[in-house]
């Protein structure tokens, strides 16, 4: 269960969403829409914890979030299998060859990850997601640089994970087809005023 | 009332405007009775001629070159523990009057050195500590101008300052036991008066107290300057979305 | 943990370079100074202690931008700061990497290069000894600077102008303990210092690190 109360987030001390108010139920998937710039890469940072709040605040289970951001976290002269298992054992030794299956990475696990095309990498990318064993999936553009093809790997294997009582936050602007989803749209939470700290005063 | 009010901007800005004139009037008086003073009205020392007569710029400005590092690290920890943004802000404006007053006491030292001494430079304790001094000054100061994000930039200098205050201790512990050097005791420590006679003793006061009123100036100014200049990027920012 | 360290030092073995060059980097520093400071051996000897110590802090110097750059680039700090290890024990796991990779062949090789410096015999074993207490601290104290600088583009320059001030009470100890070994006298204290100061880097800067790296990644 993951839900937020009256969250407000700040990009570079300027605050960029407000009033956001939402809960997302195990099973649940929760798409975030809004143009270039609207916030949801700061949304999802604060929801990884890796920033906080500007104003109200959020609920999640302790040590419950996978964070996938826009950059993949691959080190290019390590294997695809090395990149994977490094992963695996910083999260408690998940094996990996079931997400190597479920991403369609089999054929290439001892390729250097350096040497894999765009597509490929956000694959591996993504099945880094599986062997974290984590409940709640918060999702950057995950379909980026993907094929059809495998968008809709990607969507059966988010399908599999909130089938599985797990949950997900993704900011995407592309369709992944997935029943159990509800979209929010940022725009209307878009911060109008700028509060920045107590410096407007200064000159009251 | 609590002293936490006056970290709020706006009552800094105006308790400090009242303050200011007075600071700059008590500075100016304070330091030009201590200098004429010093300089022409007290006695050439028997040892030393007139060559001692530095000291009215020496040794203010070396204990102001400490003091103004205690005192980002006193506001360094007030932003770290209470988030005021004026404490930050004031760390940032007295480092380079810090720096200036090292510079100072680092080079009116050397021209004391000279003619007593025989030698610009010597690698003694108290000039090596200050030339350490003067990096870790410059470090912190790189590190303000170096970040943009204002919030970032004060967390991290932050942290540079409570780590550079343990490591500039120790530096001034490893540079005593480096050498033991030929720079003469503190002169000004109650249990050794007798080192300075009152003649000299009194105007001496008098350059300290300026000076430090000078510091005190030179960091309102500078603060006010940086709220000012905070208060204009959030400006700037407003429009932008508007 | 484990899995980190390992990662740590098979990029550093993968992409070469990056420790080499700072061993490269000391060799060089030792042949040059004989060259610019002449060949008498009596100069060299006194000279001896500091070159070694000055050259092994700058040749630690030139890697430690990589220590945390090179994750925050492809986006794995991020992840890293996310996972279920305290960003406080990455710190401390990166710069043991980084000191296996640097600090350690460092030590190893500044024997062969005390040769050129005609270092009295007596010196050799407080040199290695004094090297590997010490070079403990120049890593930590290093990647505390490094997580100082991450999110900068011009971080480099910047970098040294933190971690140098800060190398100054190792570079203090260390070259005394080798200089008075050198020389045959009492070198207990200098070397418990320099252990000290090893010692409360290590337990103290990962959290100093730690923060910095938190407000870095914000």
């Amino acid at each position: 269960m993951l839900s937020t109360s009256d969250l407000a987030v700040a990009r570079g001390g300027v605050t960029v969403l407000q009033g956001l108010t939402f809960a997302v139920a195990p099973g649940q998937a929760l798409i975030l829409r809004g143009p270039n710039g609207s916030g949801k890469t700061t949304l999802l940072r604060t929801l990884a914890g890796l920033q906080p709040p500007a104003d109200g605040t959020y609920q999640l289970p302790p040590d419950s979030v996978a964070y996938a951001a826009h950059a993949d976290g691959l080190k290019s002269t390590l294997t695809v299998a090395e990149n994977l298992s490094f992963w695996s054992e910083i999260y408690g030794g998940h094996p990996i060859d079931q997400a190597l299956t479920l991403l369609n990475l089999t054929q290439l696990t001892r390729r250097r990850a350096g040497e894999l095309s765009a597509g490929q990498k956000r694959r591996l990318g993504l099945a880094r997601l599986l062997v974290t064993g984590r409940r709640i999936w918060l999702l950057d553009e995950p379909t980026v640089s993907l094929d059809v093809a495998s968008v809709a790997l990607f969507a059966d294997v988010v399908r599999a994970h909130l089938k599985t009582g797990g949950l997900a936050v993704i900011a995407t602007h592309v369709d992944l087809g997935l029943p159990e989803a509800t979209t929010l749209d940022l725009d209307p939470h878009r911060a109008r005023v700028i509060q920045t700290t107590d410096f407007d005063e200064a000159f009251a | 009332m609590s002293i936490w009010e006056y970290a709020n901007p706006k009552k800094f800005m105006q308790t400090s405007a009242w303050a200011l004139p007075w600071a700059v009037g008590l500075t100016v008086i304070l330091l030009i009775v201590g200098l004429v003073w010093g300089f022409f009205f007290t006695p050439d020392d028997y040892k030393q001629g007139s060559t001692v007569k530095i000291i009215y710029l020496h040794v203010p400005s070396a204990m102001m070159a400490i003091n103004a590092w205690v005192m980002m690290l006193v506001t360094s920890l007030i932003w770290i523990v209470r988030r005021h943004h004026v404490s930050a802000l004031a760390a940032k404006a007295a480092a380079p009057v810090g720096l200036t007053f090292t510079l100072i006491a680092l080079v009116t030292g050397a021209l004391w050195g000279q003619p007593m001494w025989g030698t610009w430079w010597a690698w003694d304790p108290r000039l090596t500590s200050f030339l350490i001094l003067t990096l870790f000054y410059f470090g912190y100061i790189a590190l303000w101008a170096a970040i943009e994000d204002p919030d970032t930039a004060a967390d991290l200098t932050s942290i540079l300052c409570l780590v550079g205050s343990v490591f500039a201790l120790l530096s001034r512990y490893a540079v005593n036991f480096w050498n033991q050097g030929l720079h003469q005791g503190a002169s000004l420590s109650l249990d050794k008066e007798e080192n300075v006679s009152d003649v000299f003793w009194v105007p001496l006061l008098v350059c300290i107290a300026g000076f430090v009123l000078l510091f005190v100036t030179m960091v309102l100014l500078r603060t006010r300057t940086e709220i000012r200049s905070r208060r204009l990027k959030a400006l700037l920012a407003r429009e932008r979305v508007a | 943990m484990k899995a980190l360290l390992l990662r740590d030092l098979r990029l550093a073995f993968r992409s070469g370079g990056g420790f080499g060059l700072g061993l490269a980097f000391f060799f060089l520093l030792s042949v040059l100074v004989p060259l610019g400071v002449g060949p008498e051996g009596g100069t060299l000897a006194r000279i001896a202690p500091g070159i070694l110590w000055v050259g092994a802090l700058l040749a630690c110097l030139l890697s430690l931008d990589r220590i945390f750059a090179l994750d925050h680039e492809d986006g794995s700090l991020d992840l890293l700061a996310t996972a279920p290890i305290p960003l406080e024990a990455v710190v401390a796991l990166k710069a043991l990497a980084h000191w296996i990779v640097t600090g350690l062949p460092l030590t190893l090789i500044a024997p062969g290069l005390a040769i050129f410096l005609n270092l009295p015999p007596a010196g050799y074993p407080w040199l290695i000894l004094s090297l590997l207490l010490g070079t403990p601290a120049l890593s930590i104290i290093g990647a505390f600077g490094a997580a100082l600088t991450v999110g900068l583009r011009r971080g480099g320059l910047l970098l040294s102008l933190l971690v140098l001030p800060l190398y100054v009470p190792t570079l203090i100890f260390g070259g005394e303990v080798v200089r008075r070994g050198a020389e045959d006298m009492a070198l207990g204290t200098p070397l418990a210092l320099l252990a000290a100061i090893s010692l409360g880097a290590t337990a103290l800067l990962p959290f100093a690190a730690a923060s910095a790296l938190r407000v870095n990644l914000r």
